[in-house]
């Protein structure tokens, strides 16, 4: 097994020390910057789990933190749908990297339903409006029998074990996968042998 | 390793020329710069917290609407009363997806009954006066009929008295409801309805559905909701209170809400769900949906990202041509 992982990631794939040429273009950034608030997020939302949900109503350095969790999750959700967009019109997809794409939009989607969890359990206004208007989309296809949303305990539990476990496991997955098929390469592009264009040379547009 | 993969839509990228690329030091500087940016942003914008409304605060604020409510949940006309599964079984009232009901399917998995739940229960776990304790035992003592005919002439009367006022409602066969919710309003008046109602006898409780369901019945939480842009028709919960982003993501969810068919049909909820799970097996299949995966190479938003690829492809294509 260890001889197969190793096999499919070695080190230079894992962490390579080169990319192809045509990695020159700012957008790639948007999956390394929502990686990067997915840790911002699970930092501070961990300090707010240790101190408990009351906390941050108390307290001036709760609020901060609650504030920096809350700002966190928003440039998450601006930084993976602006990745997504990107994905979709670089067709990301192409090369056997379908299942990269379903796992990065399940994450999506996963993100979506941990962030909504997150403003049930602020335990403010909020929070009872949200859980007010929320229930009758849930209830009306039977979903909100067994999630309910007006259950602070069982969203809390959601919010901050649930949900990030099945989040934290999806970005694992999807970014290996993107490590192991490796950075699509451009629309219509045909290997440089073929074409006989290869050459060692680096792309002159550099990559910032 | 393969030079290539054919048949699988791409080249393999380790055939292309390559430039040097760090990840540990992209990722640590990328790292390095959000968690900037979150700081500053919280530091400037902080983040909104209003109280939450309790039953006291709602008692205290708007009585003539909670003694509404509370006759409305007696008399079983109120929005919980007649909402259907996972409440209760009120006939007809489930949402269906064409010939589906989900909402039926789930069933009765978080039992309300409205009047003993919401009005009586919470009076008799109480120590009340002789003349409480009566108009429980009157009501105990009635048949089902004449207990929903008592709260619907009551519920009428505050309707037509001026400002919902119980004092000001007209004289009339009511039994012993105005004595009944007029106790009530008392109890969530002094904040004892809120832990009734929460603990239910027990000690710790994290289940807030009770209250929650007994405040969205009322119309205080909704027209505290309507002035801070939080309603239905307002976008609903993808807004924030005050002037936040909240969760923009919803945008897609809330939108379909704002216009026809949805906007009028009494089974929005369940079509908006049924067509928001079809959207996002349709964003989750993109890559095998025959059209759809061709979008990218349509509206050639691609030649701007690699833009310098292709730059340098056309290049060598003039240099051959004007060599040969």
């Amino acid at each position: 097994m260890r001889r197969k992982a190793v096999a499919a990631l070695p080190p230079d794939k894992l962490l390579p020390h080169a990319q192809p040429a045509y990695m020159a273009s700012w957008i790639y950034v948007f999956g390394v910057l929502t990686v990067a608030s997915l840790l911002v997020v699970l930092a501070t939302g961990g300090v707010l789990a240790l101190k408990g949900p009351t906390w941050w109503h108390v307290s001036g350095t709760g609020k901060y933190v609650n504030s920096l969790h809350l700002w966190s999750v928003e440039l998450l959700m601006f930084f993976m749908v602006v990745h997504l967009w990107a994905k979709f019109f670089m067709a990301a997809w192409r090369g056997r990297r379908a299942l990269t794409w379903v796992t990065g939009v399940v994450c999506f989607l996963t993100a979506i339903g941990t962030a909504f969890s997150g403003y049930l359990v602020q335990q403010n206004f909020d929070s009872q409006w949200i859980a007010g208007q929320a229930k009758d989309g849930l209830n009306s296809v039977g979903i909100g029998a067994f999630f309910n949303v007006m259950d602070f305990g069982q969203m809390l539990m959601w919010h901050i074990v649930l949900l990030p476990f099945v989040l934290g496991l999806l970005t694992a997955w999807h970014i290996l996968l993107v490590r192991w098929r490796g950075i699509v390469p451009p629309i219509d592009a045909t290997d440089p042998a073929d074409a006989g264009t290869a050459s060692s040379a680096p792309s002159p547009a550099g990559r910032p | 390793m393969s030079r290539g993969r054919r048949g699988s839509g791409a080249p393999d990228p380790a055939a292309f020329p390559t430039r040097p690329y760090d990840l540990l030091k992209e990722f640590t500087i990328a790292l390095v710069a959000v968690a900037l940016l979150t700081l500053a942003l919280a530091a400037v914008f902080s983040s909104p917290d209003v109280k939450p409304v309790t039953l006291a605060s709602w008692a205290r604020a708007d009585g003539a609407d909670f003694t509404a409510t509370a006759a409305a949940e007696l008399g079983g006309t109120s929005g919980t009363a007649g909402y259907g599964p996972p409440y209760n079984h009120t006939p007809d009232a489930a949402q269906k997806i064409g010939p589906i009901g989900l909402q039926d399917a789930a069933g009765v998995r978080i039992p309300v009954d409205t009047a003993a739940d919401f009005v009586i229960r919470p009076l008799t776990d109480t120590p009340e006066p002789p003349a409480v304790r009566t108009a429980l035992a009157a009501w105990a003592a009635a048949p089902a009929s004449r207990q929903q005919a008592w709260a619907k002439a009551y519920s009428d009367a505050l309707a037509k008295a001026p400002g919902g006022d119980p004092a000001k409602a007209a004289a009339g066969d009511y039994g012993p409801v105005p004595v009944l919710t007029a106790r009530l309003l008392e109890l969530a008046r002094s904040g004892a309805l809120d832990g009734d109602l929460q603990a239910r006898g027990r000690f710790y409780q994290t289940d807030y559905t009770l209250p929650l369901l007994f405040l969205s019945d009322g119309s205080y939480l909704e027209t505290l909701a309507r002035a801070e842009h939080l309603g239905g028709d307002q976008w609903g919960m993808m807004n924030e209170i005050g002037n936040y982003p909240g969760q923009a993501w919803l945008g897609l969810y809330t939108f379909w809400y704002q216009i026809e068919p949805f906007k009028s049909s009494g089974n929005a909820d369940a079509l908006i769900w049924g067509l928001m799970v079809l959207l996002s097996l349709g964003l989750l299949l993109v890559p095998f949906i025959p059209g759809v995966r061709s979008v990218p190479r349509w509206t050639r938003v691609h030649r701007l990202i690699w833009r310098s690829y292709y730059r340098d492809q056309e290049a060598a294509v003039k240099a051959r041509q004007s060599e040969s």
